[in-house]
């Protein structure tokens, strides 16, 4: 059973999404009120578990009365607020910003960005042949999991989920400013020499795939990788008493990998090491 | 917090460097040898964590006296102030002045930026490396503005060691700035502030009055001149008495933004969370802004007593002077005045008597334009990476330290002074009616006195312009900075107020007007303007970070070409430079596409 914890009640607010009256609780999110009566709007650096770091910029909507957009992940809703999710304003930037994305990093394993750009109409390939680029090797420097820069959309998640918002590692960090800025570890070490404890939940909130279990990384790179194959079966993982939930994701009849549903209320999604990684004894039928 | 230090050892003069700000680590716990008392006794907590905000003076002093920050060095600081290493090194990777990677002790950092580049920087640069020659043991290093832009072009040399030297080098020549760079305490001083103030001693200076006239170095000289009349004023009327005179004179934020500074300071006093905090912004950074420096190095008294008045209205006990890295002089003017007022008891526990304490602690910025965004600055202050924050919410609720803090560069609050001495009504009378009192304007490029000037709102760019002795053959003027927009030589009759240009399609910015005659080539002005901007982004939203990228890809382009040629690219850069404008986190990314734009549609710059 999952609980869902009700908390005090809260004060509604009044105010229109796209014309259309809505009534959400106060402290709630653009992005929330939006979701709550069925409008979805593009988020890449929106995590269900972590603060909103709103730099990506995907999801802004224009605000009667702002200068400028405003990011619909993190402002909260104000009473009487004129929001339009879907302006020829709001529409021309999100377009630009998947333009300049896909332009600069490789997109091919972030979920639903394929249907966005098509969407709206972007053509990341009109900044020519000569558009600088990331042009990153996969860093694969431990056989837990790869860093694959090339794919980071520097969308600080990972950071946060190793530093104080859960994990409190604090082994990663964004160094380096502007278009050189890169997620890195100190003194930009391989990650064996770093105080990473390879509890993998930046892997869990990673949006793009930059970073994956080597398993995932190892099965791509041969073609083997077939998600729509896999099963997946959530579970409580047996190593201690937290009684943390686990689900593996089956392809062939192996575990392929491990993910935790983030609604689950003692973990939110997150794992330690075992239980993220220590899955090969279940598959040692020797 | 878990943290992990790694097993790399600080050298005994990077400790040395360290532990001369931090005092000598006293267990184990922060960088000490093991001891056997460190055996029973854990150390940390909150308050271990709390000295965060030394990071950067930790990185300074490392910086300062080796020239670079090795592994051992950061390590060591993190461990002495209980920081993540990664953090750290985020930290320091984020500013252009540190380096960590081994590098000569010297760096000679020559400006390229708009009005140097339009001095000749570029033959200064290889005329300097080609001078040093190989294995000279100095770095020559391209760098943004200066803040020089009256003496251009401009070096400036820093060499690492106990301490570190500086010698700045302005106007420079290949000679000058090797000698600079090789010997720097052998280099020629710099000219008196006053220079770069052309109107110096002209009686109907308020901002400008004393600079040349008093002695930087004398509080009893400041005193003589009119000083502190002003703060005995504002113990008079109290607090409140002071923002309703700030709110009645009309006085607006000389940042560029044009915030009421009364509002502001009213809201910040109202807040019921405690401590408050009042910072003053003196990272001007902005290519061709140098006038919070001129009244810093030539005035510094004026700003030590206008942050009191100010901290005093908005119920701080401590401010903060955020001094941009790249000021030796105006560094050690303003730690002379603080340490000289303090002495006197015009700063500490009981500031003149009165009972209000106040003190100012100086942090120096590190080479980020970006650290001059409000929140950026706290962020630079608290020691992480200088990111600007999200709004809302705003610094009068949420800002430094998360307390409630008003934050002002060095221009607003020393208006404060006249408002104070002559009164408000007497003080809105200058100006025009929504651009109350006098203004500081830098004017530099193709003018005969280039300099720093004072006029009362409301008089016309071309008035300015005539003053600085314009040169013939005008062909563009950058109103405002790199930020802002250029306007044509027909158009000199713009009032430089807030609404006047603002009218006219532009912006006064943070005063700055660089003229260009016909020699400049405009395409190649517009890509350093874009450089700049790639430069300083601090790559944390997507439309600055790759924007900047794509913007300065597009000039590369269409360098040489024009009209038909240059068309799509330009339709490229209007549709990109509007997503920038309209979805990017702060003012760097949403204004960096407006200089470019202006020339596009004023100026006509690729037709």
């Amino acid at each position: 059973m999952t609980l869902i914890p009700l908390g005090i009640p809260r004060r509604l607010l009044e105010f229109t999404i796209d014309g259309e009256p809505v009534r959400a609780p106060e402290g709630s999110t653009i992005l929330d009120a939006c979701r709550s009566v069925g409008k979805d709007v593009p988020t890449l650096c929106q995590g269900d578990t972590l603060a909103p770091k709103n730099a990506c910029r995907v999801c802004v909507v224009e605000v009667e009365g702002s200068r400028t957009l405003v990011p619909a992940c993190s402002r909260k809703a104000e009473a009487d607020m004129q929001v339009l999710t879907d302006s020829e304003r709001a529409r021309h930037s999100r377009k630009i910003v998947l333009e300049l994305l896909a332009s600069s990093v490789d997109l091919s394993t972030t979920p639903e960005v394929a249907g966005w750009l098509k969407e709206y109409e972007a053509k990341p390939d009109r900044f020519g042949p000569d558009a600088a680029r990331l042009n990153e090797e996969p860093k694969v420097d431990n056989d837990l999991y790869v860093r694959d820069y090339d794919k980071c959309i520097l969308c600080y998640k990972c950071v946060d989920a190793c530093g104080d918002q859960w994990q409190n590692t604090f082994a990663i960090s964004v160094v380096g400013r502007g278009f050189d800025a890169r997620i890195a570890v100190e003194h930009d070490a391989p990650l064996t020499d770093s105080a990473c404890v390879y509890c993998g939940n930046c892997i869990e909130v990673c949006p793009t795939g930059a970073l994956s279990f080597k398993s995932e990384f190892d099965m791509r790179a041969a073609g083997t990788w077939d998600e729509p194959a896999q099963t997946e079966t959530t579970t409580v993982c047996a190593y201690c008493g937290v009684g943390c939930n686990l689900t593996l994701h089956v392809q062939d009849n192996e575990i392929v990998k491990v993910t935790s549903p983030h609604d689950n209320p003692v973990t939110h999604g997150n794992l330690c090491i075992k239980g993220r990684f220590g899955y090969q004894h279940v598959q040692n039928r020797d | 917090m878990d943290l992990r230090f790694g097993d790399s050892k600080p050298t005994d003069e990077e400790r040395a460097a360290i532990d001369t700000l931090l005092g000598p680590p006293e267990s184990s716990w922060e960088g000490a040898d093991r001891s056997d008392a460190d055996l029973r006794w854990a150390r940390g907590g909150r308050e271990a964590r709390e000295r965060r905000d030394l990071l950067l003076p930790g990185l300074h002093a490392v910086n300062d006296r080796i020239g670079w920050i090795s592994e051992g060095a950061l390590d060591y600081l993190c461990r002495r102030l209980t920081v993540p290493p990664a953090e750290a090194y985020g930290v320091a990777t984020f500013y252009a002045m540190f380096s960590v990677k081994p590098r000569p002790a010297t760096v000679l950092h020559v400006c390229t930026d708009l009005a140097c580049a339009a001095a000749g920087a570029s033959e200064l640069c290889a005329g300097v490396e080609a001078g040093l020659g190989l294995g000279s043991g100095v770095s020559v290093e391209r760098s943004p503005c200066l803040g020089l832009c009256e003496r251009a072009p401009a070096a400036l040399a820093i060499k690492a060691g106990d301490p570190v030297r500086t010698a700045v080098s302005a106007p420079a020549t290949v000679e000058r700035a090797v000698l600079a760079a090789s010997s720097p305490d052998s280099a020629p001083e710099e000219p008196p502030a006053a220079l770069a103030v052309p109107q110096a001693g002209d009686p109907s200076l308020m901002l400008l009055s004393r600079v040349g006239v008093v002695d930087p170095a004398s509080l009893d000289d400041y005193r003589a001149q009119g000083g502190y009349t002003a703060l005995r004023q504002a113990f008079a009327i109290g607090p409140a008495g002071v923002i309703r005179e700030v709110t009645d004179a009309g006085l607006v934020g000389r940042g560029g933004a044009a915030f009421p500074t009364g509002r502001k300071w009213q809201a910040t006093a109202s807040q019921p969370d405690r401590p408050h905090y009042l910072v003053c912004n003196a990272d001007e950074s902005e290519p061709g802004t140098f006038k919070d420096r001129v009244v810093m190095e030539g005035d510094p008294y004026s700003l030590v007593e206008s942050m009191t008045i100010a901290g005093y209205a908005v119920g701080a006990h401590k401010g903060y002077l955020y001094l941009r890295g790249e000021y030796p002089r105006a560094l050690e003017r303003m730690e002379h005045a603080i340490g000289q007022a303090r002495a006197r008891g015009l700063l500490g526990d009981d500031v003149l008597g009165q009972g209000y304490a106040f003190d100012i602690e100086i942090r120096r910025g590190a080479g980020a334009y970006i650290c001059g965004e409000e929140t950026a600055l706290f962020n630079s202050i608290e020691g992480y990476r200088g990111e600007p924050r999200s709004k809302p919410p705003f610094p009068v609720e949420k800002g430094l330290f998360g307390k409630p803090t008003a934050e002002n560069n060095v221009e607003t609050l020393v208006n404060v002074l006249p408002i104070l001495t002559m009164g408000a009504q007497a003080y809105a009378a200058i100006g025009t009616g929504r651009s109350t009192g006098p203004k500081l304007f830098c004017v530099s490029g193709s003018v005969d006195r280039p300099g720093i000037y004072e006029l009362p709102f409301g008089a016309t760019l071309g008035e300015l312009l005539d003053l600085a002795g314009v040169r013939k053959r005008l062909r563009a003027v950058l109103l405002g900075g790199a930020a802002g927009g250029f306007v044509r030589p027909d158009e000199l009759d713009i009032p430089l107020t807030f609404e006047g240009t603002r009218e006219a399609g532009t912006t006064l910015g943070s005063g700055v007007v660089l003229a260009f005659d016909d020699t400049v080539p405009l395409p190649r002005l517009l890509l350093r303007i874009a450089e700049f901007f790639r430069d300083e982004s601090c790559g944390q939203c997507v439309p600055c970070r790759v924007g900047t990228v794509r913007q300065e890809e597009a000039l590369h382009r269409i360098v040489d070409r024009t009209g038909a040629d240059a068309a799509s690219d330009i339709a490229l850069l209007r549709e990109v430079g509007r997503a920038m404008k309209d979805a990017s986190i702060c003012g760097l990314g949403q204004t960096a596409w407006n200089a470019v734009e202006s020339a596009i549609d004023r100026l006509g710059a690729y037709e």
